[in-house]
C-alpha cells in the first residue's frame, strides 16, 4: 500500500494476501479502550460470583449432590458405540474416581453461581486411546463453556496434534482450557501449548494466592497442597496435586469472566498476569 | 515377522532376562517404601486391553498375596492416575467407602491415604505406582511429589525393560522352533573367537542370500 502526498492511502491493485487485512475492512475500526490503566484484583474480580460463566469439568465424573459441589447443570459422558463412534451422551453414572468431584468442589468455592458442566472422559469408555478426551473437549467447545477445567494430560504424540488443534480452536472461540502441568518430569499434552492456561502447584495456603511464572512452559502456579476436597460418597478428603491447583485457576477465571464476560482468552490470561500475587510495581 | 522383531529376539539371548527384572522392580518398592517411612509400596502394569491394572510387585501389606492380581484400571484412584497421566495424592481415603470398595477390600488391606504416580516411558502409559499410608505427621509436600516422581521414572524403565522381555518371550512362542534355532545360533556364534566368528557371518550372509532367493 502506497501513501500520497496529501496523506491518504490508495487501494492497491491487486489483492492482498490471505488473512491480511485492508485497513478500510471494519475489522480495522478503533476498539474501545476498556481497561483502566491498573489492573488489580479489585476491578478483576470483585463483586463476581461467577454467575452466567459455564465452567465445564473434563474428567472422571463429577458427584452433583455432593454440598460442596452443589449441583449441576449438565451431566454428560463420552462412550464408545458399538459402531466404534465416540459419542456423547446424558451420563448417570455420577464420579467413577472422586476427582472430577474435588475439582468441581473448588471450582463452586470461588464461583459459586458459575454453571457447572460435568463431563466424563474418563471410565470404561477411556481405555484403548485418547478419543473420549477429544470429543469430550470439542463438545465443551461446541456448548461454548467459557473455562473448560484439564487435570490431565497425554503423553501421545500422535493425539498432541489433534489437542493442539482444538486448543487453538477454543483460544480463538472464546473457551480457555485451564490445563494441569505433569507433576512429573515428563512432557504431555495439552498443558504445553500457549494457547491453554497451565498451572502447576505451590505449597501455600491462601486458595487466592496464585504466581505467574515468568519462565513457562508452566504459566501459573496455584494452591496445589493439602487440600480438603469434596470426594465420593459426599466425604472430604486432603488431597494434593497440580489437578486441584489447576482447579484454583479455573475457579478465578470463573470469576473474573463473571465480571468481565467480554474478555478474551488472551485478555483473561492478561489479566491472571497483571493480579497475580508476584506482580509488584515497578 | 518383523526383522526388527527377530533381531530383538535374536539379541534377547538373554531370555532369562524377565526373571531378572522382578527383583529390580521389588527393590524400588522397597525403596520407595523405606524412603516415605509409608506402611506399603506396590507397582502395577496397565493391561490396556483388559483394561485392569495388575500388581507386578509389592512390599509391605500384601505383598504375600497381591502380586498377579488386577483390578478394574475404570474407577478408582489408581485407574485415574493411569487414565489421566497425572499423579495423585490423597489422605484419609479410609473415610471413603468407594475408593476402599471392592478392590481395596480384595486386598485385605484398606489404606488411610494414597500416593499415586502414573509409570510412563516415551508416550505410553506402561502402569501406576502406589505408595500407601505415609505418615501423617507431616504436610504433604511439593518436594515429596518430586521424589515419588523420580521413583516413578526408576520403575518405568524398569517396567519397560520387563515388557520388553516379555514381549520378545510371546513372540518366540508363538514363532514356533525357527526362532529358537536362530537364537542358538547367534548365541553359539557369539562364543566364537574373532576369526571364526567373522566365517560364520560370512556363511550366514550367504546362506540368507540363498533363501531370500
Amino acid at each position: 500500500m502506497s501513501e500520497t502526498q496529501e496523506g491518504k492511502t490508495t487501494e492497491p491493485e491487486v489483492d492482498l494476501p490471505a488473512w491480511s487485512l485492508r485497513r478500510d475492512d471494519p475489522r480495522a475500526r478503533a476498539l474501545p479502550r476498556s481497561w483502566p490503566h491498573r489492573i488489580d484484583r479489585k476491578w478483576a474480580w470483585s463483586g463476581s460470583d461467577g454467575a452466567g460463566v459455564r465452567v465445564a469439568i473434563v474428567d472422571s465424573g463429577i458427584d452433583g449432590d455432593h454440598e460442596l459441589v452443589g449441583g449441576l447443570q449438565r451431566a454428560v459422558a463420552v462412550e464408545k458405540t458399538a459402531d466404534g463412534e465416540w459419542k456423547v451422551g446424558d451420563d448417570d453414572a455420577g464420579d467413577l474416581a472422586g476427582h472430577g468431584t474435588a475439582c468441581a468442589g473448588i471450582v463452586r468455592s470461588f464461583a459459586p453461581r458459575s454453571e457447572l458442566w460435568s463431563v466424563r472422559v474418563l471410565g470404561a469408555g477411556f481405555k484403548g486411546g485418547a478419543g473420549a478426551l477429544l470429543t469430550g473437549l470439542r463438545w465443551a467447545i461446541e456448548q461454548g463453556c467459557e473455562v473448560v477445567n484439564l487435570s490431565l494430560s497425554t503423553p501421545k504424540r500422535d493425539t498432541a496434534a489433534l489437542l493442539h488443534e482444538i486448543a487453538d480452536d477454543a483460544y480463538f472461540g472464546g473457551s480457555v482450557f485451564v490445563a494441569s502441568a505433569h507433576n512429573l518430569d515428563v512432557r504431555s499434552y495439552p498443558w504445553r501449548f500457549s494457547s491453554v492456561v497451565s498451572v502447576a502447584s505451590h505449597d501455600g495456603e491462601d486458595p487466592y494466592e496464585f504466581l505467574y511464572n515468568p519462565d513457562p512452559p508452566v504459566e501459573f502456579f496455584a494452591r496445589g497442597m493439602d487440600i480438603e476436597v469434596a470426594w465420593l460418597d459426599r466425604t472430604r478428603i486432603i488431597a494434593a496435586g497440580n489437578s486441584f491447583a489447576t482447579a484454583h485457576m479455573t475457579g478465578i477465571c470463573a470469576l473474573i469472566l463473571g465480571k468481565h464476560p467480554a474478555l478474551t482468552p488472551f485478555q483473561l490470561k492478561t489479566v491472571l498476569r497483571e493480579t497475580a500475587s508476584n506482580m509488584r510495581e515497578s | 515377522m518383523a526383522e526388527e522383531d527377530l533381531r530383538a529376539a535374536v539379541a534377547a539371548g538373554a531370555l532369562a532376562a524377565r526373571e531378572g527384572h522382578r527383583p529390580l522392580l521389588q527393590a524400588i518398592v522397597e525403596v520407595a517404601r523405606a524412603i516415605f517411612g509409608a506402611r506399603a509400596a506396590s507397582i502395577m502394569l496397565l493391561d490396556h486391553s483388559a483394561g485392569e491394572l495388575v500388581f507386578q510387585a509389592v512390599t509391605g501389606e500384601g505383598e504375600d498375596t497381591l502380586v498377579g492380581r488386577r483390578i478394574s484400571s475404570a474407577t478408582g484412584i489408581a485407574g485415574w492416575v493411569a487414565q489421566s497421566g497425572q499423579p495423585l495424592v490423597v489422605e484419609d481415603v479410609a473415610n471413603d467407602p468407594r475408593f476402599a470398595r471392592e478392590e481395596a477390600r480384595r486386598t485385605g488391606y484398606v489404606p488411610k491415604g494414597l500416593m499415586a504416580a502414573p509409570l510412563l516411558r516415551d508416550d505410553r502409559v506402561l502402569g501406576v505406582l502406589n505408595v500407601l499410608d505415609r505418615p501423617e505427621r507431616r504436610r504433604f509436600s511439593a518436594a515429596e511429589m518430586d521424589l515419588l516422581g523420580l521413583f516413578a521414572n526408576q520403575a518405568s524403565v524398569a517396567l519397560d525393560l520387563l515388557l520388553q522381555a516379555q514381549r520378545i518371550e510371546t513372540l518366540l512362542g508363538t514363532a514356533g522352533d525357527e526362532l529358537e534355532a536362530v537364537a542358538e545360533l547367534a548365541m553359539r556364534i557369539d562364543r566364537l573367537d574373532e576369526d571364526r566368528r567373522a566365517a560364520a557371518v560370512r556363511l550366514l550372509r550367504d546362506l540368507v542370500d540363498i533363501v531370500g532367493s
